[in-house]
C-alpha cells in the first residue's frame, strides 16, 4: 500500500533524529574520555605507552567505520557476548572519536610554543600552574575548530548505524521511502535536517572561537 | 657572598660544548652587559643563570639559591632572577592587565586587589597605562616587549636578565624599550643583560663582558673595555658590529 509522505513521516523522522543526536552525544562523551587517555599515552615520556597510543590511532584512523561497526554487532556474538544496535553502535563511535580526539588534542597541546613554558617558569610559576594557566587555556582555543570539525563529522557518520538496524534519521528515511516511494521528499529532508544540526555547531565552533580570542 | 657566582660552569648541547668552564661573579648593583658573536654562549649563560637549562658541571650560586644542587628550588630563585625574552613570550590568551598579574596571584599569593594595582603601577611605569585592557596581538613589538619588563619587574626580583630583547623589535620600536631599560637601571636595579646594542653597553652597563667561543675573553669596565679592547677577537667584534 503505497500513501503520501505526510506530517506524520516528519514527526517520525524528528523522533529518530532524537538518536541521532544521541549516538553523537554518547560518543562523544565517551570518546573525549578516552581520547584524553589516547593523547596523553601519546605524549608521556614512556615509549611503550606511545606505541600503544600510535598504535591504537592507527587501527582506529586505518579501518572503516563501517567496518568497526559491524565487528562490535556480529563479531562480539561470536565469543557468546550479545549486543544490541545501540549498545554496538555507541561502543564503535567511541572508539573511533577517541582515535581522532585524541591527536587533535595532543597536536593542540604540542602546538602551544616551548617558549610559553619557559615564560611561566622564568616567573616562578611550577610545572601544574604552567600547564593549567598558560599552556591548557591555549591549547584548548587552538582545539575549538578542529575538535567541532570532528564532531561534525561524527555526526554525519552515526547514519552508519542504520546498517545494523539501528533506528536513528537515516534509518527512519529508509523505511519511510519503503512505504511512500517517495525517495526525494524524504531523503531531502533528512539532509537537510543533518544539515541544521551541522551548521549549528560550526556557527557555535565561531562564535566561541571569536569568544576566546583564538588567534591570540 | 656575591649575588650571582658561576664557578666552572661547563655546558653542552649532544656533543657541542658551548661553555668551556665559565666563572664569574657579580654584586648587588652591577648592570653588566654580554657582548659576543652568535653562538658564543652568551644566551646559554643566562639561561643557565636561572635554571632554564641544565648544566653539566660547575657551580652556579644566584641571590642565596645554589641552582645546580639537585632538589634546588628553582622556582624561588626565578622569583629572584626575573628574564625577560627575545621574543616577548607575553601570554596570548591574557590581556596585558592579566599577563602581569597571573604570577603575582600564582606565586606570590596576592589578593586580586593588590595584584591589580601594582600591575597597574608597573604597566604606567612603562608608558602603556591606556593599554590594560588590551591583548597582545593588539601591541607593537615595542609595546610587548615593555609589557614583558613590567610583568618582570612586577615580581620585584632581586637580579633581571634581558635575553637580547630588542632583537627581534623593528629599528624604529628599539628606542622605546631601551629607555624602558635604561629607566630601570636608574632605579639601581641589578641587571645582566645580553645584547647587540653596543652604544648602550657602553653607556648604560658598569662593565662588560665579551665572551669568545664558551670562554669568558674579557671582562672590564663597560667603557674602557668596549674603547680600548685588549684582545684581537674584541677589536675585531666590535669593528664588525660596529660597521
Amino acid at each position: 500500500m503505497i500513501r503520501e509522505f505526510s506530517l506524520n513521516d516528519l514527526v517520525f523522522m524528528l523522533e529518530a533524529l532524537r538518536w541521532t543526536v544521541g549516538l553523537a552525544i554518547i560518543a562523544t562523551i565517551g570518546g573525549g574520555a578516552l581520547g584524553i587517555i589516547v593523547a596523553v599515552l601519546r605524549v608521556v615520556a614512556f615509549k611503550p605507552a606511545n606505541w600503544l597510543a600510535i598504535g591504537y590511532i592507527n587501527l582506529v584512523q586505518g579501518t572503516p567505520l563501517l567496518g568497526q561497526l559491524f565487528v562490535f554487532f556480529f563479531g562480539l556474538p561470536l565469543f557468546g557476548i550479545q549486543v544490541d544496535a545501540w549498545v554496538a553502535a555507541s561502543l564503535s563511535l567511541s572508539i573511533y572519536a577517541s582515535a581522532f580526539f585524541g591527536e587533535i588534542w595532543r597536536g593542540s597541546l604540542q602546538s602551544v610554543s616551548q617558549r610559553q613554558w619557559e615564560a611561566g617558569a622564568a616567573l616562578g610559576l611550577n610545572y601544574w600552574q604552567r600547564l593549567t594557566h598558560v599552556v591548557l587555556p591555549q591549547a584548548l582555543r587552538i582545539s575549538i575548530a578542529p575538535t567541532v570539525g570532528f564532531l561534525v563529522q561524527l555526526v554525519k557518520n552515526t547514519s552508519l548505524a542504520a546498517l545494523i538496524g539501528f533506528i536513528e534519521l537515516t534509518r527512519a528515511s529508509q523505511i519511510i521511502t519503503a512505504a511512500t516511494f517517495a525517495p526525494l521528499p524524504v531523503y531531502t529532508t533528512a539532509a537537510a535536517l543533518y544539515f541544521i544540526i551541522c551548521f549549528s555547531l560550526s556557527q557555535f565552533s565561531q562564535r566561541l572561537e571569536r569568544r576566546f580570542h583564538v588567534t591570540r | 657572598m656575591s649575588l650571582v657566582e658561576l664557578t666552572d660552569i661547563h655546558k653542552s648541547f649532544g656533543s657541542v660544548e658551548v661553555l668551556k668552564g665559565i666563572s664569574m661573579t657579580m654584586e648587588q648593583g652591577e648592570i653588566v652587559a654580554i657582548i659576543g658573536r652568535s653562538g658564543s654562549g652568551k644566551s646559554t649563560l643566562l639561561r643557565c643563570i636561572n635554571g632554564l637549562e641544565s648544566v653539566q658541571s660547575g657551580r652556579i650560586q644566584v641571590a642565596g639559591i645554589e641552582a645546580t644542587k639537585p632538589g634546588a628550588d628553582l622556582n624561588a630563585l626565578r622569583q629572584r632572577a626575573g628574564m625577560v625574552f627575545q621574543s616577548y613570550n607575553l601570554f596570548p590568551h591574557l590581556s596585558v592587565e592579566r599577563n602581569v598579574m597571573l604570577a603575582l596571584r600564582l606565586v606570590q599569593k596576592m589578593s586580586v586587589d593588590e595584584a591589580r594595582e601594582l600591575a597597574h603601577a608597573m604597566v604606567a611605569k612603562v608608558g602603556l597605562a591606556e593599554k590594560l585592557a588590551a591583548y597582545p596581538d593588539e601591541l607593537s613589538g615595542g609595546q610587548q616587549q615593555r609589557v614583558a619588563i613590567a610583568r618582570s619587574l612586577a615580581m620585584q626580583p632581586t637580579l633581571m636578565l634581558f635575553d637580547e630583547i630588542t632583537s627581534a623589535l623593528d629599528p624604529e620600536l628599539v628606542g622605546e624599550v631601551l629607555k624602558v631599560l635604561e629607566g630601570v637601571a636608574r632605579e639601581g636595579m641589578t641587571m645582566m643583560l645580553v645584547t647587540h646594542e653596543m652604544n648602550f653597553a657602553k653607556n648604560v652597563a658598569d662593565r662588560v663582558i665579551f665572551m669568545h667561543e664558551g670562554r669568558i675573553h674579557e671582562d672590564g669596565p663597560a667603557r674602557e673595555t668596549l674603547l680600548e679592547p685588549r684582545t684581537e677577537e674584541l677589536r675585531s667584534f666590535l669593528s664588525a658590529v660596529l660597521h
